[in-house]
């Protein structure tokens, strides 16, 4: 399904948020995720199910002031 | 030295991670300055974020994810969530950011933030101005740590509005007070700690210095010597003179 990923579409054949981030590549990192602007904790990224259209965030350490 | 939700902190100096010539100079920098906690923030994953976890967590001090570049409090609220969880701390310096140029707090927004994050556990460190009812309704929040403006953003101007920093130091002796914001020189900060401010948190002072290093270590020494400085009962001021030497046993001349 179609899907928005930190800004960028992408087709994605996952159910839930947990299988999109293992096919994008951030199974093991450390890392923050949101849908359509609400947070998502790491332990409930399996059961979150996703629509086509959902905007997700993958955000990660950043310097900062 | 007033705790931070009750963490005593072993020296006055936050430091802010971003803009540092290399990761090997930030890393120095740090050592150099006595940092006791760095600043971070969350960004859209590129590729760099797990690397610069790497070099943070090598730095071996207190974090302090912050929610720069929100403009809402529903965003500063979900940033805040997502560093609690990437940086495991409760620890939040909460932006809410009013205005694009000035990038000045949104005061509505930041209560409204800090009101909502105190609720769900969090250990707001709010970014603020040096007005006295909005640090009062932080403080009613929930809020035991201030971080008031000294300058704008990135600004390095000091201290603008000492008057107003030196009454809201006064209107709150119990609040842990850093100044966030606006330094450029070491004197900026022992002017702040001389104050009775409890801590500076510096970033660009630092790393846009031409010797980021030597800069971190010239700030170190100045939150030392205001602390001192602070400890130690600063004389009044007088708008006259007085003669030091004494007067009495003068010479008839």
């Amino acid at each position: 399904m179609r899907v928005e990923v930190n800004g960028e579409a992408r087709d994605l054949d996952a159910r839930t948020l947990g299988e999109a981030l293992e096919l994008l590549g951030y199974g093991e990192a450390r890392v923050a995720t949101a849908v359509n602007g609400a947070f998502v904790p790491a332990a409930a990224r399996c059961d979150r199910q996703l629509a086509p259209g959902d905007r997700i965030e993958v955000l990660a350490p950043m310097q900062g002031g | 030295m007033r705790d931070f939700y009750g963490v005593r902190l072993p020296t006055r100096l936050m430091l802010g991670t971003a803009q540092y010539p290399s990761p090997a100079i930030l890393a120095e920098a740090f050592r150099s300055s006595g940092a006791c906690v760095a600043t971070v923030s969350l960004r859209r994953e590129s590729g760099g974020g797990q690397a610069f976890w790497e070099i943070v967590k090598q730095l071996g001090v207190r974090l302090l994810p912050n929610t720069a570049g929100c403009h809402t409090a529903r965003e500063a609220v979900t940033t805040a969530q997502m560093a609690r969880e990437v940086f495991e701390t409760n620890w939040i310096k909460l932006e809410v950011i009013g205005h694009a140029d000035t990038l000045q707090p949104d005061p509505f927004g930041l209560l409204e933030a800090a009101e909502t994050l105190a609720g769900m556990g969090f250990e707001v460190f709010p970014y603020t101005t040096e007005d006295q009812v909005l640090a009062a309704r932080l403080v009613e929040a929930g809020c035991r740590v201030l971080m008031p403006w000294g300058a704008p953003i990135g600004s390095g101007m000091g201290l603008n509005n000492r008057h107003g920093l030196r009454t809201l130091r006064a209107a709150f002796p119990d609040v842990a007070m850093v100044i966030d914001a606006g330094l450029g020189l070491p004197s900026h900060a022992a002017q702040a700690l001389e104050m009775g401010f409890d801590a500076v948190l510096l970033n660009s002072a630092v790393s846009q210095a031409r010797d980021p290093v030597t800069m971190a270590r010239a700030f170190a020494c100045a939150v030392e010597a205001g602390a001192l400085a602070a400890g130690a009962g600063p004389m009044p001021v007088r708008d006259m003179a007085v003669p030091s030497t004494p007067v009495l046993g003068k010479a008839w001349l």
